[in-house]
């Protein structure tokens, strides 16, 4: 079976209205190139399941988001995410801000074929006032009082991987693949951006195989797209794009999205590419130090 | 030996894990994460702490960069979902700093001010602060001691458990609950006063309780053995210079000032 697909075909089963799923974690390995391509297209009234990082601000700041399901938006060394910020503070979007291990829980229920899982986190705080759809239960087993966390279900998750074949084996060769395994287990149609398309026979080492972290029959879709994550990181392949992140921010807060579209965005991923400096130059930038 | 305010309180944070023993130590920030280090390194080396990506280190990395370390030293694979997976174990102690901090210990980075819908000014997100404080013991380390971080009311957002009645969840004690200190850049504190009202049991050098009571929106209890906040030792600032060669800690707090004050700037 042959899932290589170009990134408008991969993104046309996404309709208005959908649950979106998005991988990565804050400015680690997000699918900014599939995120660019819902940015062109007249999808809207998305929610979105994240991690979040620039994936969501851009979403929310180009109108497509009508739900956030999130426990934090922050690009780590920049903590404030600056387009969700401006999101949030004119109410534009609803939210459901969950702990992140609550983000993890849900995803998990849906994996599982659960309609919920009970958890202890969030009692005594705000997110049961501010999540009315958050339920309590009682349990069986004892006299305490349990969050339901209810499944997440995307109707389709959008995930970035080092290398993948056409039949939708994937790899993820940074030191983590955070929250992807679930995201694509948990989604209905998982569609996967790729820094390169390789044989096979790639994965015969048994080491390149412990990369793999969830089976092919949860990829729908493969979108070769080196340089797929920028600006995000793509750990061992580059690093986050500091200056870049610095000029989105300054773009967002000062001007708006329109002004960051007009600089960047382009009519296609090579022309957003070109105005980054091109894909030898993101793929030379540094990996973060910690 | 002079020793700055910075790392006069990162010495009086790395004493919350004296006890811990074989805990996951998570610092959030520059000196918190320095104060985790720095427990590691003498006190209590059972302590264990990941590289803030996905490994878990047998020896802390400086704070300023692995250069001239001698390469990471990593025991195990520890990604984001496995952090979890020990975390929900209860087993781990996490140094944060939140932007509010309320009578209960209540905690907030999510939002500040206006309504839910559109707040005035939005932070993180509740991030990990619920299942933080539900699971494991957790302490606070606030910069800069004010009345906008010790709030008068509750936060604005209550992202994490404290010792609320008014919000312990069905078949819970207050005593479930486990936060241990608040580390600020005038005092030290726990939540041993009355009903687990915040409690100061060290001023820093040259300040007042006065001046406590003045930055703080509550009513705080004081320790009958109230004292003064030991000055770091030699080995603490030794080890300080190896964990931070780069010396980023004089970079953290506004204008770097020093550990004793003048008594012009505060008379005992």
């Amino acid at each position: 079976m042959d899932k290589l697909v170009s990134a408008s075909e991969a993104l046309s089963v996404i309709e208005d209205g959908m649950t979106i799923g998005i991988g990565g974690w804050g400015p680690r390995r997000k699918p900014m190139a599939l995120v660019r391509e819902l940015l062109r297209s007249p999808v809207k009234d998305l929610t979105v399941i994240a991690y979040g990082g620039a994936d969501v601000g851009l979403l929310c700041a180009a109108g497509k988001v009508r739900r956030v399901i999130f426990a934090f938006v922050s690009l780590d060394f920049m903590p404030l995410e600056p387009a969700f910020r401006k999101a949030r503070e004119s109410g534009a979007i609803e939210v459901m801000e969950i702990d992140e291990g609550m983000l993890l829980l849900g995803l998990r229920a849906a994996a599982w074929g659960c309609p919920y899982i009970p958890t202890r986190i969030g009692l005594g705080t705000d997110v049961l006032k501010n999540a009315p759809d958050l339920a309590l239960v009682d349990s069986p087993y004892d006299d305490k009082e349990w969050v339901a966390m209810p499944a997440l279900c995307p109707d389709v998750a959008l995930l970035h991987v080092t290398a993948a074949d056409r039949r939708g084996v994937c790899e993820i060769a940074g030191p983590d693949h955070y929250m992807d395994d679930v995201f694509a287990r948990a989604a209905k149609h998982t569609v996967v951006s790729t820094e390169s398309i390789v044989d096979t026979s790639h994965f015969h080492d048994p080491t390149v195989a412990r990369r793999v972290f969830w089976e092919r029959n949860c990829t729908q879709a493969v979108v070769h797209m080196p340089g797929g994550a920028h600006p995000s990181s793509s750990d061992p392949v580059y690093g986050f794009d500091v200056a870049h992140f610095k000029r989105y921010g300054q773009l967002m807060a000062e001007q708006g999205y329109p002004a960051w579209v007009d600089e960047f965005l382009g009519a296609d991923e090579a022309a957003y590419q070109d105005s980054v400096g091109g894909l030898t130059a993101i793929q030379a930038l540094p990996l973060p130090v910690y | 030996m002079s020793f700055s305010l910075a790392e006069l309180m990162v010495c009086a944070a790395s004493r919350i894990f004296d006890d811990d023993g074989e805990v996951l130590v998570t610092g959030i920030g520059l000196l918190p994460r320095l104060a985790a280090s720095l427990a590691m390194s003498s006190s209590n080396p059972d302590i264990m702490m990941t590289d803030s990506q996905s490994f878990m280190l047998a020896r802390p990395n400086p704070v300023s960069g692995l250069e001239g370390h001698g390469g990471q030293a990593n025991e195990n694979w520890m990604g984001f979902a496995r952090i979890f997976d020990n975390v929900w174990s209860g087993h781990r102690h996490a140094l944060v700093g939140p932007s509010q901090i309320d009578r209960f210990g209540q905690s907030n980075i999510s939002a500040l001010g206006g309504s839910y819908q559109a707040p005035k000014v939005q932070l993180l997100g509740v991030g990990g602060f619920p299942c933080n404080s539900i699971s494991h013991d957790n302490s606070f380390f606030v910069p800069a001691h004010s009345r906008r971080v010790f709030v008068e009311g509750e936060c604005d957002v209550v992202c994490s458990i404290g010792y609320n009645p008014g919000r312990l969840p069905r078949g819970y004690k207050l005593s479930d609950i486990d936060i241990r200190n608040v580390i600020t850049d005038l005092c030290v504190m726990d939540f041993q006063g009355p009903e687990h009202q915040m409690r100061v049991i060290s001023l820093h050098p040259g300040v007042t309780l006065e001046e406590v009571r003045d930055k703080t929106g509550f009513e705080l209890a004081v320790a009958d053995s109230l004292s003064v906040t030991p000055p770091p030792t030699t080995q603490q600032l030794t080890l300080l210079a190896e964990l931070d060669p780069g010396d980023l800690r004089a970079r953290q707090l506004k204008g770097n000032p020093p550990g004793e004050r003048s008594t012009k700037e505060g008379a005992v």
